[in-house]
């Protein structure tokens, strides 16, 4: 700790007014539900969150299941009922139906089955670049929270360029530099995203660093590491959980976008970015199947996500009548 | 056998304002602050807020860098100590503090809070770790069944024990208590003043209790120190400062604490201080108390802080700093 | 004659939460009567401030509720008057003093406005009046330069004289009862003198009620003139207050009398604590809250409240044991052998 403490946080602790004896309100003694048990308490009346949270379940259970077959080689996983690369120009461009539910696209593929078997590549995008997202951030976050001063400025100083350049241009140039693939483009994501999650860790860190215990941590020896990663860190993570249900959301767009534009996922690996590039010409010969699906589940799959994430915000958040 | 002292302490917060946080001021926490503490006894450091006490406590253990001034434990000086000396002094020197629901981190178990100060140190195996948890909750009156549960689980006065635990883990032959009964309900403060007199005997501690509340620190404390805006006014054994006060603000202190007996209230001669504690960012010039003090003469109080010494020899070792101290015959002591 | 200014009869106060009812306050009665101070003595989970803030009718709901009892305050019931008239009550006839003069003045109002906003709303004057009224209250607390210090806002004054501000704005329109709850608790033991003084000339002055809600005995030692010791929302034991003092008959009395360091005490002696824990409000006992914890107990204490038992001139007591055994057991105890003694 520098000795340039200001006087802002110069704490004569709590005593310019000596803390008022027990808590009236309170129930002494009784067993308070349990941080988490409250939250999902709330979360429940939460029609919306719900919903999303059901999304959610749904979407990553059909991207692990997915995602284990593309690595024990079966092509079209468990749940396409076609192998979604299967070309066969006899049933081409066919409307939905019983036997394809999402009807074939221009070179025969199940539809369905490429929607499901994109989905993997969205659930990756989600855990990975969130990965990525988070090691720097919850790393850089903590550190520039704790130690305030030059270290803080340094490293804020650095997320606001993170922040302030326009997002989608610079995963654009980083891909481009990286080149093509989507190993690429989930690096891209992650390495440009950690800024929100070092400052909204940050902000919890400030006030944490200041209990109690993490003086009665300091006093028994411990060096900062130990403070700032076992201590400070574990007790700052709450607003960061809402950020990682926005964050997958937000890769899961930005990988799609990429993809779109064409230096995310290459063909013929399914994206449900890329097909929606392909798909789009067809829009306008009346083949409306085509595009349709892959757009609802984009949209519905990152509406989940950011559904729950508000939800989440408002159940944790203790200012918010319920 | 002194076990600790401090000379001279000091420690001032720069006051930054501005676009480029710029040092405009400073704030005067603990200006020139001396005692000494032997070992086995209680020094009492008693004052309102702003006084520096609290202060003075966390930089006495280096939570908080000193501006000047020396500490030294053992003979050992805490200031200057290398990282690896300080990691000793550790061991020695411990802190309870005031709030039982901030002093626990809440997302560890009761087990690993009290054991964390082994396994910073690297005392014990796993297993020793454990028995000694358990060992030390029972010392504090908790059970080893405590062990396995978590902070919120507990009320205020097991949390505190559960901070004294953990501040006993490591065998310290000084603990610094910080308010550690001011949170507490009436009826829990006594509980955990007898635990810290019965600790106090049974391995031989010494502490610096550091309390607002004088009854209190009264009935704990071998000798009291009184703070006021950063410096020590008075410092004398516990009864005789109770009985015989020197320094006008310890009078106006004691006389202002309420009671709880009727008639004693009713017969009190009461000294109500003028106006309102002083900002330690603007300390008064001269001695920190004139501007409320009722014996103040411009000169020599204006002018020049008093040194803290011993004025009244029948006191035995008490100090005051002060022009006009109350003077007590030897046969005749004054009033409260 | 004193005129009767409050006769609060079993009051009962529940919050009904996700986890359970709690019963905050559980058949409360007392009384007050002009230039009478009451001290409502207890620890956190005694009922209290609860107490206090259903008098005010202040008891949010959901998840609070007044849900038995009467409040007579000058042949009404403050229980069936309508919120516009409890509206017009608080601040004019009865008005509070809250604990932390850090939050309870508005931080983004001057403090002469917002003593002024009260005096226009209960008495119709002109702004300019009471605004020169707010200034004169500002004096009559011992704010120095008040009227510099009616054109500043909170954060320009210490926690002392914010208490005092609050106090100006609580008599500002003369009110019959001033509730002070733990108004002194947040402030340093010089400036709890002060403001203490001020309180008692303020009542002495406009010869109102005080109800004075504390867990300081040694406050209510000081200003009060019965007392009202209670513990798990009901009230244990009540009297004048050196009845109450001298000749405790409750054994959460002796407890809490037992357990204080004083400073005035010429030997150490050990302190004398009660054992256990505060009650959980969630779960306390069909009988008397104490139980569980007294050293004294009777088996018919857990399952019924003890009926009232009047031990003289005004000082009543709840408790099972018998009148004689009490005695004796009190007569052993450190602290009263003492007085038994003087």
């Amino acid at each position: 700790m520098t000795d340039t403490e200001s006087a802002a946080s110069f704490a004569e602790p709590q005593l310019d007014s000596p803390l008022p004896v027990g808590s009236e309100n309170e129930p002494v003694g009784a067993q308070p539900l349990g941080l988490w048990a409250d939250t999902w308490r709330r979360l429940r009346r939460n029609k919306l969150a719900l919903v999303g949270l059901g999304i959610i379940t749904v979407f990553m259970a059909i991207g692990l299941l997915e995602i284990i077959a593309w690595v024990t080689g079966i092509h079209g996983g468990y749940l396409a009922p076609y192998n979604p690369d299967a070309v066969n120009y006899g049933i081409a461009k066919a409307p939905p139906s019983l036997s394809h539910w999402f009807g074939t696209d221009y070179i025969g593929r199940d539809v369905f089955s490429r929607t499901l078997v994109a989905s993997r590549i969205s659930l990756l995008v989600g855990v990975i670049a969130v990965s990525i997202s988070l090691a720097l951030g919850l790393a850089l976050g903590p550190l520039s929270g704790y130690y305030g001063g030059a270290v803080d400025s340094v490293i804020m100083r650095v997320a606001d360029v993170f922040f302030a350049f326009p997002y989608i241009l610079f995963v654009l140039l980083l891909v481009v530099v990286l080149g093509p693939g989507f190993t690429n483009v989930f690096i891209a994501i992650g390495l440009l995203s950690w800024a929100s999650y070092a400052r909204i860790v940050r902000g919890t860190v400030l006030s944490v660093k200041t209990q109690e215990y993490i003086e009665a941590a300091k006093a028994a020896g411990a060096s900062d590491l130990r403070i700032v990663f076992g201590h400070v860190l574990p007790n700052s993570m709450a607003p960061v959980y809402v950020s990682i249900a926005m964050g997958i959301g937000g890769a899961i767009v930005t990988e799609a976008a990429l993809s779109f534009l064409g230096i995310g996922v290459q063909p013929p690996t399914a994206s449900w970015g890329n097909m929606i590039a392909d798909y789009l010409n067809y829009l306008q010969a009346g083949q409306w199947w085509m595009e349709l699906f892959p757009c609802l589940a984009l949209v519905i799959t990152v509406f989940g996500f950011i559904s729950f994430g508000n939800g989440l915000r408002d159940a944790t958040d203790p200012k918010l009548k319920e | 056998m002194s076990i600790l002292e401090v000379k001279d302490l000091k420690k001032h917060f720069p006051i930054k304002s501005g676009l480029l946080k710029r040092t405009t001021g400073w704030v005067y926490a603990v200006d020139g602050v001396s005692f000494s503490i032997d070992e086995g006894e209680t020094l009492g450091l008693v004052g309102e807020s702003g006084c520096g006490k609290s202060t003075s406590g966390r930089v006495l253990l280096r939570l908080l860098p000193a501006t000047a001034g020396t500490v030294s434990f053992d003979g050992i000086d805490v200031m200057a100590a290398s990282r690896t000396a300080l990691q000793r002094l550790r061991r020695d020197m411990q802190i309870v503090f005031q709030d039982p629901y901030a002093c626990l981190n809440p997302r560890r178990t009761v087990k690993n809070i009290i054991a964390e100060p082994l396994r910073i140190h690297d005392i014990g195996t796993e297993a020793e770790r454990k028995r000694r948890v358990f060992e030390l909750l029972e010392t504090v009156g908790l059970t080893a069944e405590h062990a396995e549960r978590y902070p919120h689980e507990f009320s205020g006065g097991q949390r505190q024990r559960i901070g004294v635990a953990r501040a006993l883990a490591l065998n310290p032959r000084l603990i610094i208590c910080d308010e550690p009964v001011s949170a507490l309900d009436v009826s829990i403060q006594a509980q955990m003043i007898n635990l810290l007199e019965d600790l106090q005997k049974e391995l031989k501690l010494t502490y610096l209790f550091i309390a607002h509340d004088l009854s209190v620190v009264k009935h704990i404390s071998t000798r009291v120190a009184v703070m006021y805006l950063g410096k020590v006014v008075e410092i004398a054994d516990s009864s005789v400062l109770y009985i015989k006060p020197q320094h006008p603000y310890t009078e106006a202190l004691l006389s202002a604490v309420p009671i709880p007996d009727p008639r004693t209230e009713r017969e009190r001669r009461r000294l109500i201080l003028e106006g309102d504690v002083p900002s330690p960012a603007n300390p008064p010039s001269g001695c920190v108390f004139h501007p409320r003090c009722p014996r103040m003469q411009p000169d020599p109080c204006t002018k020049a802080m008093p040194p803290l010494e011993v004025l009244d020899t029948a006191g035995g070792d008490h100090k005051v700093a002060c022009y006009f101290p109350t003077r007590y015959d030897a046969q005749a002591p004054a009033g409260a | 004659m004193t005129e009767r200014l409050l006769e609060v009869t079993d009051l009962s106060t529940h919050f009904f939460t996700h986890a359970g009812v709690v019963k905050a306050v559980n058949g409360v009665s007392f009384t007050l009567d002009r230039d009478e101070t009451l001290g409502i003595v207890g620890e956190s989970g005694s009922g209290k401030t609860v107490t206090a803030m259903s008098i005010m009718r202040l008891i949010p709901d959901p998840p609070g509720r007044i849900v038995g009892g009467g409040i007579m305050h000058k042949g009404r019931d403050l229980l069936a008057v309508s919120s516009e008239e409890m509206s017009d009550i608080r601040g004019n006839d009865i008005a509070m003093i809250f604990q932390d003069p850090m939050t309870s003045l508005n931080p983004v109002f001057k403090v002469g406005d917002q003593i002024a906003e009260v005096i226009r709303r209960h008495q119709g004057k002109s702004k300019r009046e009471s605004w020169k009224m707010a200034v004169e209250l500002l004096a009559t607390v011992g704010i120095p330069d008040p009227d510099q210090r009616v054109d500043q806002y909170p954060f320009e004054f210490s926690g002392g004289m914010r208490q005092r501000a609050m106090i100006a704005m609580a008599i500002s329109c003369n009110p019959d009862i001033l509730i002070a709850d733990e108004p002194t608790t947040a402030l340093d033991v010089t400036i709890q003198a002060q403001i203490m003084d001020v309180i008692r000339d303020m009542q002495r002055r406009y010869h109102s009620g005080v109800i004075m809600i504390t867990h300081d005995l040694g406050v209510v030692a000081q200003m009060a003139d019965k007392v009202m010791v209670m513990y798990g929302g009901r009230t244990l034991e009540f009297g004048p207050v050196d009845d109450v003092y001298y000749n405790p008959h409750q054994p959460y009395t002796w407890g809490l009398l037992g357990s204080l360091p004083r400073l005035d005490e010429t030997e150490k002696q050990r302190l004398t604590p009660i054992e256990g824990q505060p009650p959980n409000l969630l779960l306390l006992p069909a009988g008397c809250p104490f139980s569980g914890r007294c050293p004294y107990e009777l088996p018919v204490c857990a399952g019924e409240f003890p009926t009232l038992e009047m031990v003289g001139g005004g000082h009543g007591v709840y408790c099972w044991i018998p009148i004689g055994e009490r005695e004796k057991i009190r007569a052993g105890l450190p602290r009263f052998r003492h007085e038994a003694a003087s």
